[in-house]
């Protein structure tokens, strides 16, 4: 009779505790949060660049140039002008662009869906096949499939990527015709998506063209498939690392005492307890994606986050770079929320440690 | 007496730097329906010894025998299938921590039904699960049915670990170092139920001990090992006239309550006996 209401009592904390666990995170975040705005406002007045002067350019008259002086904030104490910046931003206006002429969140709007669209699709190829590649490679350890899969997972990790992308184009694009050239999308289907949420492959699903889908899909899956090779060059390495220390301990030989087939062994039993620091991993590979790569995006002409920041870098558009630096930033802060989620799901002496607290 | 194991010449041994090191140096032995017990310190490849007879040296070890026989089935180079029709079925091993042998992300529960379902249908072998947990005298059998490991004490877990290698009902349990990681007082519970089990179900049972006086409580024969080999086997109940100065050694260290023994008796080792 004891057995039931214990239980359920058991049940309740598990749950009270992982929603104690969501405030603190979301706490964490807040400060985070706060911390990543110090720093990109501190940029914003260490760097050798006059705002206003950027602003007005240097054909403004003196009187304009103090007019715009005192509208930005400059001759209030630096509290002040952190508080207004703070403000400014959580009211959602991160400024112009002055390469642009546009608002930065607008910018960001439109390069962000673009980054994590080819972020989202390598990070699935790079998942999908690096950590079955991994558990091979543990599994067959010392063997020659194992060599293969490291050897292969070398290369990715050594080779530049701009390389293998110019490569890629000349092989798969211009050679085999097998896959679309660089950009997103081929100008004649470019109209004929609305874009609502600016990931292609969406939208264009979405609304039932499936030419355009395809044509997207063409475009995005060679510069996809070579940020993928490069995350599954990781992603498999760590996998096969974290799965031969599990394959080692105690448990997997009480499985194997027990009659378990192998498949069992290494797909539940070893790789449930791999998956927590994978989680990691994954996510890590994911946000360094999700940054843009700069490289990658250029030969690719792929207008995303890493080309958009590049280009405000080179003419010190102070504005976009600090709006960019802080979308990526919020990314990190995002992903490892996540993360520690799904920890918290995925290994039961996480949740406990909580509760205990 | 029938035989349910026959163990001739058993060699195991490890590939290192300076070519194959055996750390099973030809043990032989056979056990009825009776229990073994197997002594000898950390080293002496009593662990790698029941290891073996499961199949299961970690590579890159290779073990070899004259003859290594479960119940007239040559275990020698049995097939994946032989195998898994024994282990977890006929033949069990409880290992010593039940910290890192119980799997940390599974339930009890589960881990439990897994072995269960080797002989029993999906619902029969939850109810068998919960009934296993009562006769190892959890009082509690569906809490610890649904914790996870780490929730659960030394004791507790060795006794789930226990459940779980008995839940088939085996003809032999290999028992390594079953108590070491306890508590000398839970020691005694956990090894009072292991020996009732043991009996209820009529098994054979070898029990790997570093601890002689245990090890001689608990067995009818003690097989005594030093450095890979059998040095002497013996009844438990004539440990005192053993013949080997090892296992004689062995015999005088033992603390005693009445008495003085000063200066205290040390183990006087012989190269030769390695030999």
């Amino acid at each position: 009779m004891t057995g039931l209401p214990l239980r359920s009592r058991w049940r309740d904390s598990a749950i009270s505790s992982i929603s104690w666990k969501i405030i603190s995170l979301l706490v964490t975040v807040a400060v985070t949060f706060l911390g990543l705005l110090f720093i990109t406002f501190m940029i914003s007045r260490l760097i050798p660049v006059d705002p206003v002067l950027a602003a007005v350019g240097d054909r403004a008259s003196k009187s304009t140039y103090d007019k715009m002086y005192l509208e930005m904030g400059l001759d209030k104490p630096l509290w002040q002008q952190f508080l207004l910046y703070v403000q400014s931003i959580l009211s959602g206006n991160l400024g112009n662009s002055f390469l642009s002429k546009r608002p930065v969140v607008e910018d960001l709007r439109r390069a962000f869906p673009a980054t994590l669209e080819l972020a989202t699709v390598s990070i699935i190829i790079g998942t999908v096949l690096g950590i079955p590649l991994g558990i091979l490679s543990a599994v067959k350890s010392g063997k020659l499939v194992d060599q293969v899969v490291r050897v292969v997972g070398l290369i990715g990790y050594s080779v530049p990527i701009f390389w293998l992308g110019l490569v890629g184009l000349l092989v798969f694009y211009a050679r085999l015709g097998w896959v679309e050239g660089p950009g997103r999308i081929d100008i004649s289907y470019e109209y004929s998506v609305s874009p609502s949420t600016g990931l292609l492959l969406l939208d264009s699903a979405m609304q039932g063209q499936w030419d355009a889908f395809r044509n997207v899909f063409s475009h995005i899956i060679l510069p996809a498939s070579l940020l993928g090779y490069y995350s599954l060059a990781y992603i498999s390495r760590m996998t096969r690392s974290f799965m031969l220390t599990e394959l080692g301990q105690e448990y997997i030989t009480t499985a194997r005492v027990k009659g378990v087939p192998e498949w069992r062994i290494i797909w539940v039993h070893a790789l449930r307890n791999a998956a927590v620091p994978l989680v990691t991993v994954v996510a890590l590979s994911y946000a360094s994606l999700l940054e843009g790569s700069v490289l990658t995006e250029t030969v690719f002409s792929w207008p995303g986050l890493g080309q958009y920041l590049t280009n405000s870098l080179q003419v010190a558009d102070m504005n976009a770079v600090l709006g960019g630096t802080l979308l990526i930033g919020a990314i990190f802060v995002c992903l490892n929320l996540l993360s520690d989620l799904l920890y918290n799901l995925l290994d039961p002496r996480v949740r406990r440690r909580v509760a205990l607290r | 007496m029938t035989a349910l194991l026959t163990v001739d010449d058993l060699r195991v041994s490890f590939p290192t730097r300076n070519g194959p090191t055996e750390v099973v140096r030809g043990v032989s032995f056979q056990l009825g329906r009776e229990r073994l017990g197997i002594v000898g310190e950390s080293g002496s490849g009593k662990s790698q010894t029941g290891r073996a007879i499961l199949g299961l040296t970690p590579p890159p070890g290779k073990a070899t025998a004259k003859r290594l026989e479960f119940d007239g089935i040559d275990l020698r180079d049995a097939s994946v299938a032989t195998w898994r029709s024994l282990r977890g079925i006929r033949i069990s091993l409880i290992m010593q921590d039940p910290k890192f042998s119980l799997n940390p992300v599974m339930t009890i529960g589960r881990q439990l039904i897994e072995a269960a379902r080797r002989t029993s249908g999906r619902a029969e072998a939850k109810d068998r699960a919960v009934a296993m947990l009562e006769a190892v005298q959890i009082r509690d059998p569906r809490r610890v049915f649904d914790a996870y490991p780490h929730e659960l004490s030394g004791g507790m877990g060795q006794r789930a670990m226990i459940a779980m290698m008995l839940i088939t009902e085996p003809d032999l349990l290999i028992a390594d170092e079953p108590t070491s990681a306890l508590d000398v007082t839970v020691q005694i519970e956990v090894l009072r139920i292991l020996d009732r089990l043991v009996t209820e179900r009529g098994m054979g049972l070898i029990f790997i001990s570093h601890d002689l006086r245990l090890v001689s409580s608990f067995c009818d024969r003690v097989l005594v090992m030093y450095a890979g080999r059998m040095v002497e086997e013996v009844k438990a109940s004539e440990l005192a006239q053993a013949k080997h100065p090892y296992t004689q050694g062995l015999f005088k260290c033992l603390p005693t309550i009445e008495g003085d023994v000063r200066p205290l008796p040390t183990l006087q080792r012989d190269a030769d006996w390695a030999r």
